[in-house]
């Protein structure tokens, strides 16, 4: 069950110009295994773009390996590394699609690169455009199309070379939310029926958490944290996954004679119970609530929220031991 | 206006240049294609890097690109003697305007093609297309509109070129220019060559406005 499709060693990546060299990527190392939904979330400039590209060689990394289905891709030659970039489907934010062919012979594009004949490329290609609920568009030039849509013909045709892995750099960033919602969904619909191990490069926390079964946090060229959604979600052990858990433009601000901040964090069992008002009766102190955010997980309610208590350690210990007692986590939050 | 005699010259003479023009746009197509899509692809930021081969390609566009026309044209005589056995006439003239030409292709193919999206390319690289098949495949029919702009532009600089080749031993309707025109004063002939080609260049760039147009898929 858990093969490594994706194994990175030790990889760093620097870009030389005249007289400066920047490091974009450093001490690199990641593992992705068979039939994952592996995110890759960091901020802009945090080096992930050119991690997802290191994993096909479309740059090469100046340091360490980068295994695939076993084989180092910097050991192999230009006309092999070739051959198995065709099982490595990618999908750009900007679609990337051959403006002057119809969505049709998009999807043919990487079958006539392999040699494929005609008739079996176009046979593929509607099946692929039905996948993708586009069947009805094969004639359709990129203009003519919407960006979800544009998207799914991108899709189809990353996935018409037969991929075992699918390699997504910012593929939602350019859409709106109800269709980076469907291209989502289409993502994990294709992770589940084809099998395709999926590798999603993005910005946005929302993205993770709505289909991603493991993440990698990237921070200042590094990975900072790495391991399930839920471990990394629940449990944020550095400052810049705390920053992507909790962003700092929705933490409170306001003071109410106390700093100090709690984090409680819902499992999807008792999001629905009353937790908080029980805790308030409970131990008869009024706390203020100063950010919550519930959401849908791989199915289940996840959610978050702060909440602001009094400056006595007591009450505090009693409140912990309340929420605690219900099963939930409760943290101290560091002021932001 | 004109007596027979005169039109039958003048139809000559259009046919003439029209006959320069469209085989030296032909041969400097075949030349500055290559030029084109190497200065692309040989770029240092290009799909095949090669640093030497793109500067001393830059170089020797620069240099055939300062030449003036007319000095190209003399200064190649030996060569055109060489190549086709005279200097004169129009099969003469055709050497020295594809050697002209074929640089000023080059550049034009060359910004058509750098207009084509980067991340195109990439996508092309993504689905392991080799070289060769991201230049047929990618970047030439990516670039066919503004190519097709770009042609339309250079029959008509070519156009020009072989005007002034009636200076020195070329033909069309250029030496019927310069010979009644200029040399018998005849200014109404001057005047016919004149509109000739102000129609011809009309034509040309019509036929390219609406050839690319019609080629290209980017408007819904």
């Amino acid at each position: 069950m858990a093969e490594p499709i994706i194994e990175i060693k030790g990889l760093g990546k620097s870009f030389r110009s005249k007289n400066t060299e920047v490091t974009a990527l450093r001490d690199i190392n990641l593992t992705v295994e068979r039939g994952d939904i592996f995110g890759i979330i960091g901020m802009s400039g945090a080096g992930k773009s050119t991690l997802v590209r290191c994993i096909n060689m479309l740059e090469r990394p100046t340091e360490g390996t980068v295994f695939f289905d076993g084989r180092d891709l910097g050991r192999l030659s230009p006309r092999e590394l070739r051959q198995i970039r065709r099982s490595m489907g990618m999908i750009f934010q900007q679609f990337n699609l051959l403006m002057q062919r119809s969505a049709e012979a998009n999807v043919c594009f990487p079958l006539e690169i392999a040699g494929v004949d005609r008739a079996t490329a176009r046979k593929r290609a509607r099946d692929l455009l039905e996948l993708v609920g586009l069947a009805d568009r094969a004639a359709y030039y990129p203009a003519q199309l919407s960006g979800g849509q544009k998207q799914r013909v991108a899709i189809a045709r990353a996935l018409a070379s037969d991929p075992k892995v699918l390699l997504c750099d910012e593929a939602t960033s350019a859409l709106d939310p109800s269709t980076t919602a469907s291209i989502l969904a289409l993502l994990k619909d294709i992770n589940r029926r084809l099998g395709i191990t999926v590798v999603i490069i993005t910005h946005e926390m929302h993205v993770i958490e709505q289909i991603c079964t493991k993440v990698a946090i990237i921070s200042d060229s590094r990975i900072a944290e790495s391991g399930t959604v839920e471990q990394v979600f629940f449990h944020p052990r550095t400052d810049a996954a705390r920053k992507l858990v909790l962003p700092e433009s929705r933490a409170p601000v306001l003071n109410l004679g106390s700093h100090r901040l709690y984090r409680i964090v819902f499992d999807g069992g008792s999001s629905f119970e009353p937790v908080i008002a029980n805790m308030v009766l409970e131990c008869r102190t009024p706390v203020n609530i100063m950010f919550a955010d519930t959401r849908d997980i791989d199915g289940k309610a996840f959610g978050q929220m702060v909440v602001q208590v009094p400056d006595n350690d007591e009450t505090v210990r009693r409140m912990v031991n309340y929420v605690t007692g219900q099963g939930l986590v409760m943290e101290e939050v560091r002021e932001v | 206006m004109f007596d027979t005699e005169t039109l039958t010259m003048l139809a000559e003479g259009v046919l003439d240049t029209l006959y320069m023009t469209l085989v030296s746009t032909l041969f400097a197509y075949v030349f500055g294609m290559v030029m084109g899509v190497i200065l692309v692809v040989c770029r240092p930021d290009g799909i095949r890097p090669c640093v030497s081969l793109y500067k001393v390609l830059d170089i020797v566009v620069n240099l055939t690109r300062s030449f003036p026309f007319l000095i190209l044209m003399i200064a190649v005589i030996p060569f055109t003697r060489a190549l086709v056995g005279t200097t004169i006439g129009n099969t003469a003239t055709v050497v020295p305007l594809v050697i002209s030409a074929a640089p000023f292709v080059a550049r034009l193919i060359e910004s058509s093609l750098l207009e084509v999206d980067r991340g195109i390319v990439e996508a092309a690289q993504s689905m392991g297309a080799s070289t060769w098949q991201i230049i047929t495949k990618v970047l030439l029919p990516e670039a066919t509109p503004s190519l097709i702009n770009g042609s339309a532009i250079a029959a008509t600089t070519i156009l020009g070129y072989s005007a002034m080749s009636g200076a020195v031993g070329g033909g069309g309707l250029g030496k019927l220019a310069i010979m009644y025109g200029y040399n018998r004063y005849q200014t109404d002939i001057m005047f016919a060559t004149v509109v000739l080609l102000i129609i011809i260049v009309q034509i040309f760039q019509e036929i390219g406005n609406r050839a690319a147009r019609h080629s290209d898929k980017r408007q819904s």
